[in-house]
């Protein structure tokens, strides 16, 4: 069988296994983690044989002639299962001690719809045409919506329903005939190095169908179809920090990207000058979202609101429509992946002891769980892009990509959002180890399983720094591929 | 040849009969009426066909010397079989007033309705 | 011998077995008559279909009598999948029918309930089959009739009313088609299909052809429920035995909407009836029926009633594919018959699951699914079907839909489409949100009758149908491309 299919099969597997497993707690935690290392070796394996530099395509089904449901590896790709793998394998970690500590009920439905989110990501990430794309876009929704809705009460349902409704509304109402269009005009909707509407559509509808795509894949939380990430804030931390930080929303501007690349193609990108009038709703959404984040007091949603104007770093990128910019873009999902999820793994590691959601209540907490503090210390400077963390190479690349594109404006606005990250961000453990604690308490550090879970992605945090090389290089190949037709 | 001529004096009285069936099952809230409006409905087609297969002058579909002109009796064996429908529909309306007087204890429509919405 | 025989067996078998059905002593021997019935048809369906696909067409002869004396029966692409959905359904109906039926029933009138399905059953296999016009007006009450019999055994007393009032609507739709086909004879003298399609061209009496026309169709479109003629559906729905609701959602209106498309493209041909003025009406009913049931369907608090009233928006879609006039849409509409046929035929079994325990559908009063994850799983499945979601058969009519509304340019099809897929999220959502989360405070719970093995089965068989025709289309798409371009007169 190939590895594509094993890909597919292994997050399926261990759902049936969580599944089969509900009566033994234990043996079920055991499964999922072993679902997540074996995936993620799998992907390893995969990097190390240079399967995306194979060509291999999967047709899975083929609803209409010509219309099918395929799968293959590209670079881009592999990179993202790369870090979604192993962040489903720390997040597995980090979930059995916050779950357990947290009580929660229906750890089974949990785990087992986790298990199913991340086959849909998988599905999606190795996608070779729109409508598988499509299909395992809405499949990540739908497996995502028990875990948003985890508690069960008034709000949760209120906040599934507006996450249902944002995302498959927008996914149906503009995703879906932007799919039809490019059916109708090409009679394919395969992902073809160089563009598949290269030279088939006029500037102009190729920006308005380019409009089609960014608002109808709503998981990119662009501005103002982002209402959906805070509402999904209520879920359990973990889900949050992987789903809601990583997998869903990294799943949306990976959408983006390729569609970018493999539909319209850069040249196409750029004669539509996208980067000229398109470019704006990704600059505002950055702006916005950033000041909206310092209005926000609970930790979750200033987190989420960070996310929405991290997210639009990398549609940025991708508008640029330069290998510069998308190659900042790409790297940025991975640097933005990793940073995030320390900060949400702390921010549950605080929920789990003190069960505080506010930041105006942390302060001073940083002398009692230094650990925790630690780390969102680190994941923030990632964020800002400061020397010593990974978050810098994306950063770097962005800028040189914007100078590249004459752009000096976005440069400004990169440069801005910067400053605003370090007010809304790093004042968070500034308070929380400077300033005093106005009621005395005896919390402690989060379970050993979270603070294991919390370690790996700071620690990744530090390490990209000083090799991010072999990213950068997976990430070249797969943009040569996709440049190389188009003499750019 | 004009619309209110004698020839199509017949089909004025099966237009009437329609309209006075289809009035009542529309407007009466007695079920027995409704289903009166029903078969007199139904008759108006059975007259309607049946006048379509008269000829002028001609006799019953029989052959026997010095008759040249007969009715065309397909209608009219078609409507044989549309007779046994309607029999059975009104059979079965019948039955089915029969059933809904024994729930409700009453055949009118409103009052139906009535005990409808109260539960 | 036999082979010959097909097309007529298909029919006969059913009003055979009828009697027989009614005669037996017990039960559980009138069941497994009825499921031998259902079974052999099914085979002998499948075994037409076959034979007719490519576009050949089979005729047979009744008793020998030539057209256009005798009653002939064509069969070809169109009636073939017509005639698959039917016995499709009716075997998975079947199956599922025996346990769910005899919690609702006495015993002694189940009988007489089998006896009745397989009439129905006749009823639509002979419209769906016949060549000859009058003879489609004698199945089409046959069916009409026995079906008003049969929502009339519905467990709540308002199924009386509701068959009674179907029973009132419905005659008059037969009449008006009655009358229709009386004109048409008027003018043409014939009532052979085939016949009357060369003769309408020739006719020295429009005017009686058109007022013809316009009878049949009227009759036609009430009995198809096709909006604004649609008032009877939902309670009848409702009301009607589970089993009953899963049968008629799946077949009547779609039969009812195949002979809409037989007479308007085959019997008065493009030329004739659909005018552009007729056409962009066609149009018009379907998209109003979509936004109208959707929005209806929104705002219900009955399961069943709520899609009744998704039936509705869901047959406004193959009317809006038979107004465009296109193979692509074309196909797609009578695609869309057979895949909303079988997604919904599953969300009523699954309704019927539900009412086994507390006996009513309101959505206020249904335990949560929760601890029947399997059932939440069938309505999830007819649920994205019903909104379009990729992997169902519902994604692939509407694909097919959109498609030909953008190759024709009718870009505000494509909104009422889409419109009509957003709304559709909304009132699924309805349903499964209730099951999905425990009710704070758990009505009575299910201590009435489990669902048997039986009703499983048909759930799950119609579950896998769903996901397997939308996934490999080649056997339902290409029989509706075939029966498309028939009808439009394309060459592939």
């Amino acid at each position: 069988m190939s590895w594509l299919m094993w890909i597919m099969l292994t997050p399926l597997l261990t759902m049936a296994l969580v599944w089969l497993l509900e009566r033994w707690p234990n043996l079920r935690e055991a499964a999922s983690l072993a679902g997540g290392l074996s995936l993620f070796m799998l992907c390893l394996w995969g990097w190390r044989h240079e399967l995306h530099l194979s060509n291999e395509t999967l047709i899975l089904a083929e609803p209409l002639p010509g219309l099918t449901l395929s799968l293959a590896l590209e670079p881009l790709g592999l990179m993202f299962a790369l870090m979604a793998s192993s962040l489903w394998l720390v997040t597995t970690c980090y979930a059995i001690g916050y779950m357990r500590a947290h009580h929660e009920k229906q750890q089974t439905r949990f785990y087992s719809c986790f298990a199913l989110a991340i086959a849909s990501l998988m599905g999606l990430i190795l996608a070779a045409d729109l409508l598988t794309l499509f299909l395992f876009y809405e499949l990540l929704t739908l497996s995502t919506y028990p875990l948003v809705t985890h508690s069960g009460d008034e709000q949760a349902k209120a906040s599934g329903r507006r996450y249902l409704g944002l995302l498959m509304g927008t996914s149906i109402s503009l995703l879906l005939p932007a799919i039809l269009l490019v059916w109708y005009l090409s009679g394919s909707v395969s992902f073809v190095a160089g563009g598949l509407l290269a030279d088939r559509l006029s500037p102009f509808w190729t920006g308005m169908l380019y409009l089609m795509f960014l608002l109808g894949i709503g998981k990119a939380a662009l501005m103002p179809l982002h209402a959906w990430l805070p509402a999904a804030m209520v879920a359990p931390t973990p889900v949050s920090a992987l789903l809601h930080a990583v997998a869903v929303v990294k799943a949306g501007v990976f959408s983006i990207l390729k569609i970018s690349l493999f539909i319209f193609g850069p040249v196409q990108l750029q004669q539509a000058l996208v980067q000229e009038w398109l470019i704006w709703f990704p600059a505002l959404t950055i702006l916005l979202a950033s000041f909206v984040a310092i209005s926000k007091d609970n930790l979750k949603e200033r987190l989420a609101y960070s996310t929405i104007s991290q997210l639009s770093y990398i549609v940025l990128g991708v508008m640029l429509a330069n290998q510069l910019g998308m190659l900042g873009a790409s790297l940025h999902i991975l640097m933005h992946g990793f940073a995030k999820i320390s900060l949400f793994f702390a921010a549950g590691a605080i929920l789990v002891t003190t069960h505080k959601t506010r930041v105006s209540e942390l302060a001073g907490m940083g002398r009692r769980m230094p650990f925790t503090f630690v780390v969102f210390t680190l994941g923030s400077l990632s964020i800002i892009g400061l020397p010593l963390f990974g978050g810098m190479w994306s950063k770097w690349y962005l800028a040189l990509g914007s100078i590249e594109a004459r752009h000096w404006l976005l440069l400004a606005i990169l440069m801005v959002s910067s400053l605003l990250n370090i007010y809304y961000l790093l004042i968070i453990p500034v308070q929380a180890f400077f300033s005093q604690s106005s009621q005395r308490s005896t919390v402690r550090e989060a379970p050993w399983p979270c603070l294991l879970g919390m370690a790996a992605p700071s620690a990744i945090c530090l390490l990209l720094f000083w090799m991010p090389e072999p990213f950068i290089r997976l990430i070249q190949s797969g943009l040569n591929l996709a440049f190389a037709n188009t003499g750019g | 040849m004009s619309l209110l001529s004698i020839d199509h004096l017949y089909y004025w009285v099966i237009v009437i009969l329609l309209m006075l069936g289809m009035y009542s099952m529309i407007a009466k809230p007695n079920l027995l009426k409704k289903l009166a409006g029903l078969s007199i409905f139904q008759s108006a087609i059975f007259l309607f066909y049946i006048s379509l297969g008269k000829q002028t002058g001609g006799t019953a579909p029989i052959i026997a010397p010095g008759y040249d002109t007969y009715a065309n009796p397909l209608p009219h064996v078609l409507m044989l079989t549309a007779i046994v429908v309607g029999v059975a529909t009104v059979a079965l309306g019948y039955a089915l007033i029969i059933r809904i007087r024994d729930a409700y204890d009453s055949m009118e429509e409103d009052q139906i309705r009535e005990q409808d919405d109260q539960a | 011998m036999i082979e010959n025989h097909m097309t007529i067996m298909l029919v006969v078998l059913p009003m055979l077995a009828a009697p027989l059905i009614a005669l037996l002593p017990s039960k559980n021997l009138s069941w497994g008559l009825a499921i031998l019935t259902a079974t052999l048809q099914l085979y002998l369906a499948v075994n037409v279909l076959l034979d007719v696909q490519g576009g050949t067409a089979i005729h047979y002869e009744l008793g020998g009598w030539a057209p256009p004396w005798g009653i002939s029966y064509r069969l070809d692409s169109l009636n073939g999948l017509m005639a698959l959905l039917v016995c499709l359904i009716n075997f998975v109906c079947l199956l599922y029918a025996k346990a769910s039926i005899e919690a609702e029933i006495p015993g002694r009138k189940l009988g007489l309930f089998y006896a009745t399905w397989q009439l129905v059953v006749t009823g639509l296999l002979g419209i769906v089959l016949t060549g000859d016009i009058f003879n489609l007006f004698v199945f089409l009450e046959i069916s009409s009739l026995s079906t008003y019999a049969l929502i009339g055994m519905g467990r709540q007393r308002q199924a009386l009313m509701a068959a009674f009032q179907y029973l009132l609507s419905g005659t008059l739709g037969a009449s008006f088609f009655l009358i229709g086909v009386g004109l048409c004879y008027a003018a043409t003298g014939t009532l052979n299909m085939q016949d009357l399609a060369s003769q309408i061209g020739q006719s020295d009496q429009p005017m009686t052809l058109y007022s013809g026309f316009a009878f049949l169709f009227t009759g036609l479109l009430l009995k198809a429920a096709i909006y604004p003629l649609h008032a009877w559906l939902p309670n009848v729905y409702q009301f009607s035995p589970q089993a009953v609701s899963a049968l008629l959602s799946a077949t009547s209106t779609k039969v009812a909407l195949y002979v809409v498309v037989r007479c308007l493209l085959d019997v008065f041909g493009v030329e004739f009836s659909l005018s552009r003025l007729f056409a962009d009406l066609l149009l018009l009913a379907g998209s109003l029926a979509i936004l109208f049931g959707s929005l209806r369907a929104i705002q219900q608090t009955d399961l069943k009633r709520l899609l009744a009233y998704s039936s509705i928006a869901q047959l406004g879609y193959s009317v809006v594919g038979l107004g465009l006039l296109t193979v692509t849409g074309l196909s797609g509409a009578l695609v869309h018959l057979f895949n909303h046929g079988i997604t919904k035929a599953a969300l009523f079994m699954g309704a019927g699951m539900l009412a086994l325990g507390p006996g009513t559908t309101l959505l206020t009063r249904l335990a949560g699914g929760t601890h029947r994850p399997w059932l939440l799983l069938l309505f999830l499945t007819g649920g994205l079907s019903l909104i379009g979601f990729p992997g169902t058969v519902g994604f692939i009519s509407k694909w097919m839909l959109a498609l030909a509304a953008i190759e024709q340019g009718h870009w505000w099809l494509l909104v009422v489409i889409l419109l009509g897929s957003l709304l559709a999220i909304l009132y699924v959502w309805k349903f499964i949100e209730t099951l999905y989360f425990v009710p704070q405070n758990p009505p009575e719970t299910s201590t009435g009758p489990v669902p048997g093995r039986g009703m499983w089965l048909a759930c799950g068989l119609l579950c896998l149908a769903i996901v397997y025709f939308g996934l490999d289309t080649r056997f339902t798409l290409g029989v509706a491309m075939d029966a498309a371009r028939q009808l439009l007169g394309v060459h592939p």
